[in-house]
């Protein structure tokens, strides 16, 4: 995946990039419920309240579901590729790719981790990779 | 608070017309509708006009430019795929409080072709940009592939309802296909983001509805109670929280959500429903509504396909008008165009692909981001 569009960090997303920059997964939890939250925003929206903190993920979890994209919708994406969700071991969910895998080899359930590419100076993707 | 009716109602055949404009296809079927019921432009109190490509763009007032500037209060709505349904359900809504009496709803969409970008693009990570994720048969794929990891759901289950819509569609003039795809045609067809290949994903055409929605004293006293059919229950709901946070958008709460509610209003139960046109703008998505609509319960959607319960001359047909994969898919002309669909059926006028002794039925459509709205439609018994 070369040449894809980046994102550009707001005031709420930066603690995630700079901590993907840095090898850290940083999800927001809330103080009140307890729940984690991805992806990040202002307010719990269980709680209706402002009461997110920043907290480090393990990093590691499963597969919850996927798809195997052999259309893009944009060039840039080399074909086929795999859309992941993965459940993360402290339960909340992350939209990411599976790299290091054929898509045949892709099964719900399977144990992953993640793994960081550095795309730009400001912008480092966590992907995730099968684990043993 | 009185009931409302639709007493006029009908669509435009589905297909591609480069050469026509948005308010041109919108004004078509909108006359199809007042001939229907024998009303003229002049005898509506207001216009509700469903349309998402030009939602900046005044189509219901350029509509009227088109079949009469009568000066009625005009009312635009962009609601993604529940765009239609939400214009019909404001028009509902105005009967329902007694502002007017009769209104016209009227649902338009011209598209290209291709696939649809994603909805829902949350606060600051962009989906699609940053993992490729966001188009729409990705994101219905891997909604299905939790039903299958769930509850062991196969490639040819999902496969089946391409197979049923296609077939259903043979049946309906207005469709923009009428081909059988056989079972091997849809599974070897094009993969486009697994389980769904290109025969599993709706068909982006262009295409119009529209709807003559009328309180039940105006009815009575136009004397078209005859072919009028029951608005029981219009409900629209947004994705409630959940549980699990899900990142990807959530295609069954707020269908859940709506369904719940929508039996309360119209106080029937599943059981009940005769038919319905439900939004499979993706074959794995059907499935998913069977148990969000609660057709059949959880984990039942494998069989219910297998059985042939959703097939025209099943226990409750599905998409007998060939849904959005065979129909087609104009976002936002479908959620009328359902109800133009189920109206027929309960007006015994549905011909070759009639649904035998059809008295309630049912329409849904699902907008990413996400708006779902529901219509349960009863036949009048005299």
């Amino acid at each position: 995946m070369s040449g894809i569009p980046l994102p550009t960090p707001n005031p709420i997303t930066r603690p995630h990039w700079e901590g993907c920059r840095e090898g850290l997964l940083r999800v927001q939890r809330c103080s009140a419920c307890g729940d984690f939250v991805f992806i990040p925003r202002v307010g719990c929206p269980r709680c209706l309240l402002e009461t997110l903190e920043w907290v480090e993920s393990v990093g590691r979890g499963t597969l919850y579901s996927y798809s195997v994209v052999h259309r893009p919708q944009r060039p840039e994406f080399e074909v086929p590729y795999v859309v992941a969700i993965v459940e993360l071991d402290e339960g909340w969910h992350m939209l990411t790719n599976l790299v290091e895998c054929e898509p045949e080899d892709v099964r719900v359930g399977m144990k992953v981790e993640v793994s960081y590419r550095e795309m730009s100076d400001e912008i480092t993707l966590p992907y995730f990779r099968p684990r043993p | 608070m009185t009931d409302a009716y639709v007493v006029g109602i009908d669509m435009i055949k589905f297909g591609r017309f480069p050469d026509r404009t948005v308010p041109d296809l919108g004004a078509e079927a909108a006359l199809l509708a007042l001939d229907d019921c024998g009303l003229k432009i002049q005898d509506m109190e207001a216009l509700y006009c469903g349309n998402l490509g030009q939602a900046g763009g005044m189509v219901g007032q350029r509509i009227l430019q088109e079949i009469g500037q009568t000066g009625i209060p005009v009312v635009n709505t962009a609601n993604a795929c529940a765009t239609g349904a939400t214009a019909f359900r404001e028009g509902w809504m105005s009967i329902k409080a007694g502002v007017y009496d009769v209104v016209l709803a009227v649902g338009v969409e011209q598209m290209g072709k291709g696939l649809l970008g994603g909805a829902g693009g949350g606060t600051g990570i962009p989906k699609e940009g940053l993992l490729g994720s966001g188009t729409m048969p990705a994101v219905f794929a891997e909604a299905g592939q939790e039903h299958a990891s769930k509850y062991g759901t196969t490639f040819e289950q999902f496969a089946k309802v391409s197979v049923k819509n296609h077939h259903h569609s043979t049946l309906n003039p207005k469709a923009m296909y009428q081909i059988e795809t056989p079972l091997e045609t849809v599974m070897n067809a094009e993969m486009i983001a697994y389980p769904n290949t290109k025969l599993m994903c709706s068909v982006n055409v262009d295409g119009s509805a529209a709807a003559v929605i009328c309180s039940e004293k105006k009815a009575r006293e136009l004397g078209l109670m005859g072919r009028a059919v029951k608005v029981s229950a219009s409900v629209l709901t947004s994705d409630p929280w959940q549980e699990r946070d899900l990142v990807m958008p959530d295609v069954n709460s707020c269908t859940r959500l709506a369904s719940a509610k929508a039996f309360e209003m119209a106080g029937i139960g599943a059981s009940d429903v005769n038919l319905v046109e439900l939004h499979d703008c993706f074959a794995t998505a059907e499935i998913l509504h069977y148990e969000n609509l609660g057709l059949c319960a959880d984990g039942e959607a494998g069989k219910m396909i297998d059985s042939g319960d959703s097939a025209l001359g099943g226990r409750c047909p599905v998409n007998v008008s060939g849904g959005l994969l065979s129909k087609g898919h104009p976002l936002g002309a479908t959620g009328i165009a359902n109800i133009y669909e189920v109206s027929t059926h309960l007006r015994g006028e549905a011909g070759k692909r009639q649904v035998e002794g059809a008295k309630v039925g049912m329409t849904h459509v699902i907008g990413l981001g996400s708006a779902c709205a529901i219509h349960v439609l009863e036949k009048v018994t005299a």
